[in-house]
């Protein structure tokens, strides 16, 4: 049910990195209206940034032909964001571990470590193609909403 | 904002002055190559002076530990120097900070190379 706290907004994007910087400029603007603390905005803008780039290179590849679809949704106890892909889908369990001693010394692999460590909930979801990557943060009492 | 390097030395140190985003197409690259020509000159004691750094991702972080390994690798030195608390916190998370040799003022950074 919609009420005052309550807002929802949605691209539909090509796969370039100006779509990462607009997903993640919306992302710090949505965050600051929903009424997040100034520590929590850029960790939330963060997480939205690595899961757009996921989206544009892990998962189309740059690819012109395919698009990135991102939503932004407020409800009263949360700012649930949603972004999609076209690509092979990605399997969350087959991610290695970036804090293992073997891997700590790699050039990549830390966005989806991010993204759980800034974010409350985060869900992927096969899209047959593409990966569906939702991320949660859970607004609390202090955080009025406007 | 994209970043820019400004190189000077001191002591024998080469000292990056970075500025601006670390970020995927953005910073990336310009530190790669940054550090790639400092050591085709054969300097190999590297500071990267990250106090101008206002925003890094996963993609910088990969960066900074390419080169460290680059520079290691080839027998130099890298250290970093004048995190901000955005980069430090993100170097604890991802448990990097006791990888880098990290350094608050420049002077005690420059000493602390090999000599």
């Amino acid at each position: 049910m919609a009420d005052s706290n309550s807002s929802r907004i949605s691209f539909t994007l090509p796969s370039s990195l100006d779509s990462v910087n607009k997903i993640e400029l919306t992302a710090e603007q949505v965050a600051q209206r929903a009424g997040f603390d100034e520590d929590t905005i850029p960790h939330v803008a963060m997480a939205v940034r690595e899961a757009a780039v996921n989206a544009v290179l892990h998962g189309n590849s740059y690819d012109t032909n395919k698009i990135i679809k991102a939503s932004f949704e407020t409800t009263s106890d949360s700012l649930i964001i949603r972004i999609s892909d076209q690509g092979p889908g990605l399997d969350p369990d087959k991610i290695p571990d970036p804090l293992a001693p073997e891997n700590i010394l790699r050039g990549s692999g830390r966005g989806i470590f991010l993204i759980k460590a800034f974010m409350d909930e985060v869900n992927f979801r096969q899209l047959h193609p593409g990966t569906e990557l939702t991320l949660i943060k859970h607004r609390t009492p202090a955080q009025p909403g406007t | 904002m994209s970043m820019k390097v400004q190189t000077r030395q001191v002591d024998g140190v080469t000292i990056l002055d970075l500025s601006g985003r670390i970020t995927l197409g953005e910073g990336s690259v310009t530190i790669r190559d940054a550090v790639r020509d400092v050591l085709a000159k054969g300097q190999k004691k590297i500071l990267l002076n990250l106090g101008d750094i206002s925003y890094i991702d996963s993609s910088g972080i990969g960066e900074l530990v390419s080169a460290f390994t680059t520079v290691k690798n080839s027998g130099g030195e890298l250290k970093l120097l004048n995190l901000t608390k955005k980069v430090h916190d993100l170097l604890q998370i991802t448990k990097l900070y006791t990888v880098f040799d990290i350094k608050d003022d420049e002077a005690t950074a420059i000493s602390a190379f090999t000599k």
